[in-house]
């Protein structure tokens, strides 16, 4: 256990777990816009899967890492078109069609890499970016600024999420579509075009969270995710649908995660220990929940489709 | 309160505001209207008014851009508008206060009255500048607002001003209020009235949906009375009769006395003679009604010590022992929170005990509680001798207890089960009704053909499901499945809510005369011309607990208003004995 308490060690399994969240960040923080607006996308783990599948086979013939991460973006949108609408035109079962997306994301990416790839190989993996100056701190330098400009991103996104959703006219529309929305339809709100906006939103995100993971893990393989798309989405609800309740979510499953790895690689856990190891993220997040999880309202109609009452 | 304008002194020369031509709306092949006109002029309250169904709320959800006419010409200020969203009737200066509230509870004032709105600083909300202006609009009309306040915040009668606020923020010229004093308690009515007359007196057009004849004489301009999707006339306010206007709602004459107890009418309009209610005029048309025994002798003292106190000895025997006891009940609502605090109250056999309150004071935990559908925190509540807290509904059902739920089509029938089936719901393992696990068919039929006979159901057959019934109907199944098991107490929340007038007309009477065969009947009802019209005691909730007591006959609506607004009793004969909150 000592040679954990090592500051190199340290940082670097801090530093690892800021990288590790990043994921859960991206695709959480989208699925808080459309949650907010009162979709629930259960297909985040699909369409991460999906994108990071497009973000490895662009990686592969373009060697251009930019390209892949905005190949993986733009899946995302894809997916989060039908998933708009399906969800929102067509007012399907949320928690059904998710499932459905879920299940097509795992299934074609898996398709896509065995026909088109076949034997994986690794790609070339995002550099770290040294901000200048702040990446010299000694400790916090390597912690937080030698990372990837994903991460970068994907933490600068909390205060913007933050901002649209409670200083602008389209936060509190998004807000009045998953408190009442009723209310903003009888204003004049559209409540179809804001749901479809937040889901779009939430579909890139997710997209990015894939790509992102894929540039973490610098290989593609089949179920990629290992469903870390539903933990997206149940962060969502640990933070409370907000984006820095969402942030302190994704840090704590990216942090333990990050500690069971070093301790692995130490032997303070025995390879025997090791698959149980590994979910301890998952476990650890469950007891958050069930502690935090029940103090915040969850928006009031949330996963139910708007019919306009005729 | 501020005399009124005469009415034609306020309508100005030229064309109406608001012309509807001839509008046709029909959902499912069903018409909700036929061929209706109707029209506002700039100054005025025009009053739609008509029973529920009527077709009222339909036609002003059409001119909303809710609803697409399916013939008809809606016209504005002379010319011919398309109205196809909200968004159009909002820019042609139309606003709606819906009967449920459209805001945002998790939101500010300042937010929903802005809400769909540009923003004077683009994409970024504005919040200074909105607030500025609602104050500005408030201290115009003295609509009492505090724009930062969250909506979950306020009180039902500040969110009634907040939807004004909204109406009038966006310039509205035309505003449509659909059924806007359901919620509110008589003082909250009178204060809603005043503003409504001050935005006529600027010059706006204002609907005013209600089927509540006393609140249309008092404030309206005109009147025009739609009946099953019909209109059946427009008349001045001024030159109309409540008994013509509800011969005019209900297609024919009732009887005198219902006209008192189904309407709520009284001698004249609460803002024009408010000295005046004639409570006299109430108690007799209470007393001569059917069914009546102990009732009938309630004493004309302020508060009695016991229902039956003046009647003498000998009634207050008749009145029997008390059937149902609750003692400091508390139970917990949705939200965590403490529903009813602390609650007390007895419902003797053969009086009618009526509660009244403003909605969302604990009312439906109390019921809920009673009927064993709500786990109560502490407390007792005994019907003779049976514990009933923290049982189950069987409980209650199996020593005598009847329920008539308040959400009828959730809690009362099985929407999707036939007429018959919902009258056996609950007693179909009975030896009457099956033998070894199976059902007796011939004996079920004939038990539900009677039941359909003598409660006045109508229904096209006993295989119709309950959900094609109408609401009235709905109530007389649910009457007869509760009164065909004899209950020793029965428990009826909103007995009449959404019914129309004849079918309430009937449940009242078959609840008096429940009170004449000596059960104990418990009534909760948001309706507080309904209470005074039933119980033979009114007890006002308030908060959760009992605020005060009352006698129907010896209180006017003033004096159990300031209670159910929250305003205690001063004087210790208010106190009643039996109901301390």
């Amino acid at each position: 256990m000592d040679q954990f308490f090592t500051s190199s060690i340290l940082t670097a399994t801090v530093a690892s777990g800021i990288a590790l969240a990043t994921p859960f960040l991206l695709a959480s923080l989208g699925e808080t816009m459309g949650q907010r607006s009162g979709v629930i996308n259960l297909g985040v783990d699909g369409i991460m899967l999906l994108s990071a599948f497009a973000s490895y086979y662009v990686a592969l013939r373009s060697g251009n890492l930019l390209l892949a991460v905005l190949a993986g973006a733009g899946v995302g949108l894809l997916m989060g078109i039908a998933t708009a609408f399906i969800s929102v035109t067509l007012k399907a079962e949320q928690g059904i069609s998710g499932i459905g997306v879920y299940l097509f994301g795992l299934g074609l990416s898996d398709l896509l890499f065995v026909k088109l790839v076949g034997t994986p190989l690794p790609i070339a993996s995002l550099d770290s970016f040294r901000i200048p100056l702040l990446s010299q701190i000694p400790l916090l330098g390597p912690m937080f600024f030698q990372q990837t400009v994903l991460v970068y991103f994907a933490f600068l996104l909390v205060p913007v999420v933050t901002f649209v959703l409670n200083r602008t006219t389209y936060g509190v529309q998004i807000k009045a579509a998953g408190e009442n929305p009723a209310a903003a339809d009888s204003l004049g709100v559209s409540v179809a075009r804001i749901r479809w906006s937040t889901v779009l939103i939430g579909g890139t995100m997710a997209g990015l969270a894939g790509a992102s993971l894929l540039l973490y893990d610098g290989i593609f393989q089949q179920n990629l995710t290992q469903s870390e798309g539903f933990i997206a989405v149940a962060l969502v609800y640990f933070g409370g649908w907000t984006a820095w309740g969402v942030m302190g979510g994704s840090l704590l499953y990216g942090l333990v995660g990050a500690v069971v790895l070093a301790w692995k690689s130490l032997g303070i856990i025995p390879l025997s220990a090791s698959d149980l190891a590994a979910t301890a993220p998952a476990v650890l997040t469950v007891l958050a929940l069930l502690s935090v999880g029940r103090r915040f309202r969850q928006p009031a109609v949330l996963g139910k489709p708007y019919e306009r009452g005729d | 309160m501020e005399g009124t304008t005469p009415a034609t002194a306020r309508i100005r020369d030229g064309v109406p505001l608001l012309e509807m031509r001839g509008i046709t709306k029909r959902f499912a092949g069903v018409v909700a209207d036929d061929g209706v006109d109707f029209d506002v002029r700039a100054g005025e309250i025009h009053t739609l008014f008509g029973e529920n169904g009527a077709g009222k709320s339909t036609l002003m959800r059409v001119l909303y851009g809710f609803h697409h006419p399916d013939a008809g010409e809606i016209r504005l200020q002379g010319s011919p508008v398309s109205i196809a969203s909200p968004a159009d009737a909002i820019r042609h200066g139309i606003g709606m206060i819906h009967q449920h509230f459209m805001l945002v509870n998790t939101l500010s004032v300042a937010d929903n009255v802005a809400l769909g709105l540009r923003s004077s600083r683009g994409p970024l909300t504005d919040p200074g500048r909105v607030s500025e202006r609602i104050r500005q609009l408030s201290e115009t009309y003295h609509l009492q607002v505090d724009p930062q306040a969250l909506i979950w915040q306020l009180s039902v009668g500040e969110r009634q001003r907040v939807e004004i606020v909204k109406a009038l923020y966006r310039n509205a010229t035309l505003l449509i209020l659909d059924e806007p004093t359901a919620v509110l308690t008589p003082q909250e009515v009178d204060d809603l009235f005043a503003v409504l007359r001050r935005m006529a007196e600027d010059g706006k057009g204002l609907v005013f949906i209600s089927h509540k004849v006393r609140e249309v004489l008092g404030l309206s301009d005109r009147i025009t009375v739609l009946r099953a999707g019909h209109k059946v006339g427009t008349l001045p306010a001024a030159s109309a009769t409540r008994d013509q206007l509800v011969q005019m709602m209900v297609g024919h004459a009732l009887p005198a006395r219902d006209l008192a107890a189904e309407t709520g009418a009284t001698e004249g309009a609460p803002d024009r003679t408010p000295s005046d209610r004639a409570p006299s005029d109430r108690a007799t048309a209470i007393e001569s009604g059917p069914g009546v025994t102990v009732g009938a002798g309630t004493p004309v003292t302020p508060i009695p010590a016991t229902p039956a106190a003046g009647a003498g000895t000998g009634a207050a025997a008749a009145a029997g022992a008390p059937r149902l006891v609750v003692r400091d009940l508390t139970v917990r609502g949705d939200r965590g929170a403490d529903a009813v605090r602390g609650l007390s109250l007895e419902v003797r056999g053969g009086e009618i005990v009526g509660i009244a309150g403003v909605s969302g004071n604990g009312q439906r935990e109390l019921a809920e509680a009673i009927a064993g559908l709500r786990r109560p925190s502490s407390g007792s509540i005994v019907l003779e001798g049976t514990e009933l807290a923290g049982g189950s509904p069987a409980r209650g059902r199996a020593v005598g207890l009847g329920y008539v739920p308040e959400e009828r089509m959730r809690d009362g029938v099985v929407p999707d089960f036939s007429v018959a089936e919902n009258l056996l719901l609950v007693d179909s393992h009975e030896p009457a009704f099956s033998r070894l696990g199976f059902l007796r068919s011939g004996e079920i039929r004939r038990h539900c053909e009677e039941l359909v006979r003598t409660f006045d159901i109508r229904t096209p057959t006993l295989e119709a499901p309950a959900r094609t019934l109408s609401g009235g109907n709905i109530q007389k199944l649910i009457m007869a499945r509760e009164l065909s098991r004899e209950p020793r107490v029965l428990l009826v929340a909103q007995p009449t809510r959404g019914i129309d007038v004849a079918a309430a007309q009937y449940i009242h009477d078959r609840l008096r005369e429940q009170r004449g065969r000596g059960i104990g009947v418990l009534i909760i009802s948001e309706d507080l011309d309904e209470v005074m019209a039933l119980a033979d005691r009114i007890l006002v909730m308030y908060e959760g607990a009992i605020i005060g007591e009352a006698a129907p006959r010896a209180s006017t609506r003033a004096s159990i208003g300031l209670m159910m607004a929250g305003v205690r009793p001063e004087a210790p004969a208010d106190a009643g004995p039996r109901a301390t909150a």
